[in-house]
């Protein structure tokens, strides 16, 4: 018998239940970081696939440079106010990896001190942003994300946009040397136009104790609708693997660790002004 | 060594806290033990009844751990088992101070007394994962390696660091002695009664809004069969010992068919205030810290040292339900039952609307 739409529905329908009953009676497994990959397949994916997807545009290329098993370290450039970024390139690997591989984001401890937020960066596979955790992470074979920017990245402002911060003291690449992990450098273009950051308010930061408070366009005039991104065109592009085995022994030589940092941060930087070259107007099509 | 007895088996046992439900199950179980000659249970001097039954075996000296001083070196005590730490204030018995000085002043006693006892060969000493302490930068998962970043807010979690701290001297003092620290997850089972298996066995759980902490359980059978190897076999050092795998709160409260109430969170001062409303009396801070953090624990050196891996904590928080299925509210089978019956709606509407067409 030929489907019919009707069976499609029910077929949906009966999943749709099956999937609410598992949920209700706590039929799911969640790891030792409480990454719960039914939840993050069923609901956040979906969501993000609209904004990447529809909203974005994004065109992601160089997929073949990640791993289809075993560890790597996908380190990016941070932007955006907000870290949208992060959240896009863990959906759009998902998507168009071959082996639909999930990234595991390492987040600052602010994410993780907020309620709620803490607890969707961890359902979708988040956790704080210190060497143990890369470490045991990347020694269970997973795929980690990084951006060493942190909130310099994320709290630039507009006029500075794709001018990649300082790396911090480079604590990925000694979590990587340590593993014996390769790094793959991972440019994205699009995220500075979401929420373009013409000033930051300073005392107000201080206030709320944020690392910055933004002024954009559209925030705070516009109140929540202020918080809609702007459809700017996104590119991603993975680069080639950077490989640390046998740079083992070498996980505590300062010199080693900035050179590779370096290293790391020059060919994202190269790659943001080519891509940046391919896409003329920040928002075409 | 008394000539004749296996190695690594002790002949004279010491085990303090037999008046409580853990100290008493050790207790009975070394005595049931035949490499073991003697078991000595420890207590304070309020008597308490529960456990005679079980501990018929078991030669009882109710003293004051001040006054333990030379009985140790008396007894020819090969091995001690330190399990009377207090993990909740009783306000019946004294409130937190009372606590405090049997968990931390008792410890210190005991390990004084523990110096001087010439035969002494082995210290097992009841820790417990609250010496990590709670942080948002900490690590997802501890390691026996991890230092606490901060000290906790909860009496319980100052104390067993003080505990701990206290053990650490004694290593020093008495390298001959091989101490063994076990950190347990908080303990769930079938028969096990707790402030978290009191807590799960009601029917609407407050949890804190906004925080699903992952927790971890350890089953109390075995607890037990952890303590019984540590005293019978030579494992010297500190050990995570809780079941592999993690259950959100969340997800541990719909497994046991139960509802979630989630609480806001307030500030420091109304943390205690919320305790109480959470049915936890004095607990407090150390519970709503765990709600808020969670607590995972690496046990690969316990399994590794142990050749033992305890039951998982979901398989171990099954058999607290099976146990407990008074209070459900929402059960498996009323959700299997609900799902077809939507699904049945669904499929009559859909027959009757082709009829009709037709």
């Amino acid at each position: 018998m030929p489907d019919r739409p009707g069976d499609q529905w029910d077929r949906r329908v009966a999943n749709g239940l099956a999937f609410l009953r598992r949920r209700l009676a706590g039929d799911y497994e969640v790891d030792e970081f409480g990454f719960d990959p039914e939840l993050t397949d069923a609901v956040f994916h979906p969501l993000l696939r609209l904004l990447y997807r529809d909203w974005f545009r994004t065109e992601v290329s160089g997929v073949e440079h990640v791993p289809v098993d075993g560890p790597a370290l996908v380190v990016g450039n941070h932007s955006g106010t907000v870290a949208l970024d992060a959240l896009i390139l863990s959906a759009a690997l998902h998507d168009k990896h071959p082996a639909h591989r999930y990234l595991r984001l390492l987040g600052a401890d602010l994410v993780f001190r907020m309620p709620v937020v803490s607890e969707i960066a961890r359902k979708t596979g988040g956790t704080v942003a210190c060497n143990p955790d890369a470490e045991r992470l990347l020694g269970g074979g997973d795929l980690v994300g990084v951006f060493p920017e942190g909130f310099k990245g994320i709290g630039k402002l507009y006029a500075d946009r794709y001018k990649l911060q300082r790396f911090g003291r480079g604590g990925f690449v000694s979590a990587a040397l340590r593993t014996g992990t390769p790094i793959v450098p991972v440019a994205i273009v699009g995220g500075e136009e979401i929420y373009p950051m013409l000033a930051d308010i300073k005392p107000l930061a201080r206030l709320l104790k944020l690392p910055y408070f933004p002024v954009t366009p559209t925030f705070p005039w516009l109140g929540p609708l202020g918080m809609v991104p702007l459809p700017s065109k996104w590119l991603i592009e993975f680069c080639p693997p950077i490989p640390t085995a046998h740079l083992t022994d070498s996980a505590d030589d300062p010199l080693v660790v900035f050179n590779l940092a370096d290293q790391v941060r020059e060919t994202i930087q190269q790659t943001l002004h080519s891509l940046l070259e391919r896409r003329p107007d920040p928002f075409g099509p | 060594m008394t000539p004749g007895s296996t190695p690594g088996a002790p002949g004279v046992v010491v085990v303090t806290g037999v008046g409580r439900y853990l100290g008493a199950h050790v207790a009975a179980r070394l005595a049931a033990d035949p490499r073991i000659e003697r078991v000595i249970g420890v207590d304070a001097p309020e008597p308490g009844a529960e456990f005679t039954d079980l501990l018929d075996r078991v030669e009882r000296i109710r003293v004051d751990p001040g006054s333990l001083g030379g009985l140790l070196a008396d007894l020819e005590v090969d091995a001690v088992v330190h399990l009377a730490l207090v993990s909740a204030p009783d306000q019946q018995h004294g409130g937190r101070s009372a606590m405090k000085d049997q968990n931390v002043i008792g410890t210190m006693q005991l390990l004084a007394a523990c110096q001087r006892a010439p035969r002494l060969r082995k210290l097992v000493v009841r820790s417990s994962t609250a010496a990590y302490g709670v942080s948002f930068r900490d690590p997802a998962v501890f390691t026996e390696e991890t230092e606490p970043r901060e000290v906790p807010r909860g009496g319980f979690g100052r104390d067993i660091l003080d505990v701990e701290g206290y053990v650490r001297g004694f290593r020093r003092r008495r390298a001959d002695v091989t101490a063994t620290v076990l950190r347990f997850a908080p303990f769930i089972g079938s028969t096990a009664d707790t402030t978290l298996t009191r807590y799960f066995a009601q029917p609407f759980v407050p949890t804190v809004f906004g925080r699903d902490p992952r927790l971890q359980f350890l089953h109390f059978d075995d607890a037990l069969e952890v303590l019984h190897r540590s005293i019978v076999e030579d494992h010297p050092g500190t050990y995570n010992v809780a079941g592999p795998g993690v259950l959100s709160l969340s997800q541990a409260i719909r497994r046991a068919g139960r509802v979630a109430v989630p609480v806001l969170e307030p500030g420091l001062s109304g943390a205690a205030a919320l305790a109480r409303s959470m049915g936890f009396g004095g607990y407090g801070l150390d519970q709503v810290d765990l709600f808020v953090h969670g607590r995972v624990v690496d046990t690969t050196r316990l399994e590794q040292e142990y050749g033992f891996t305890p039951r998982s904590t979901a398989a171990a928080f099954d058999d607290f339900i099976r146990a407990h299925h008074g209070g459900v509210v929402l059960s498996r089978g009323q959700l299997a039952a609900a799902e077809q019956l939507v699904l049945d709606g669904i499929r009559q509407v859909r027959a009757a609307v082709r009829e009709r067409t037709l």
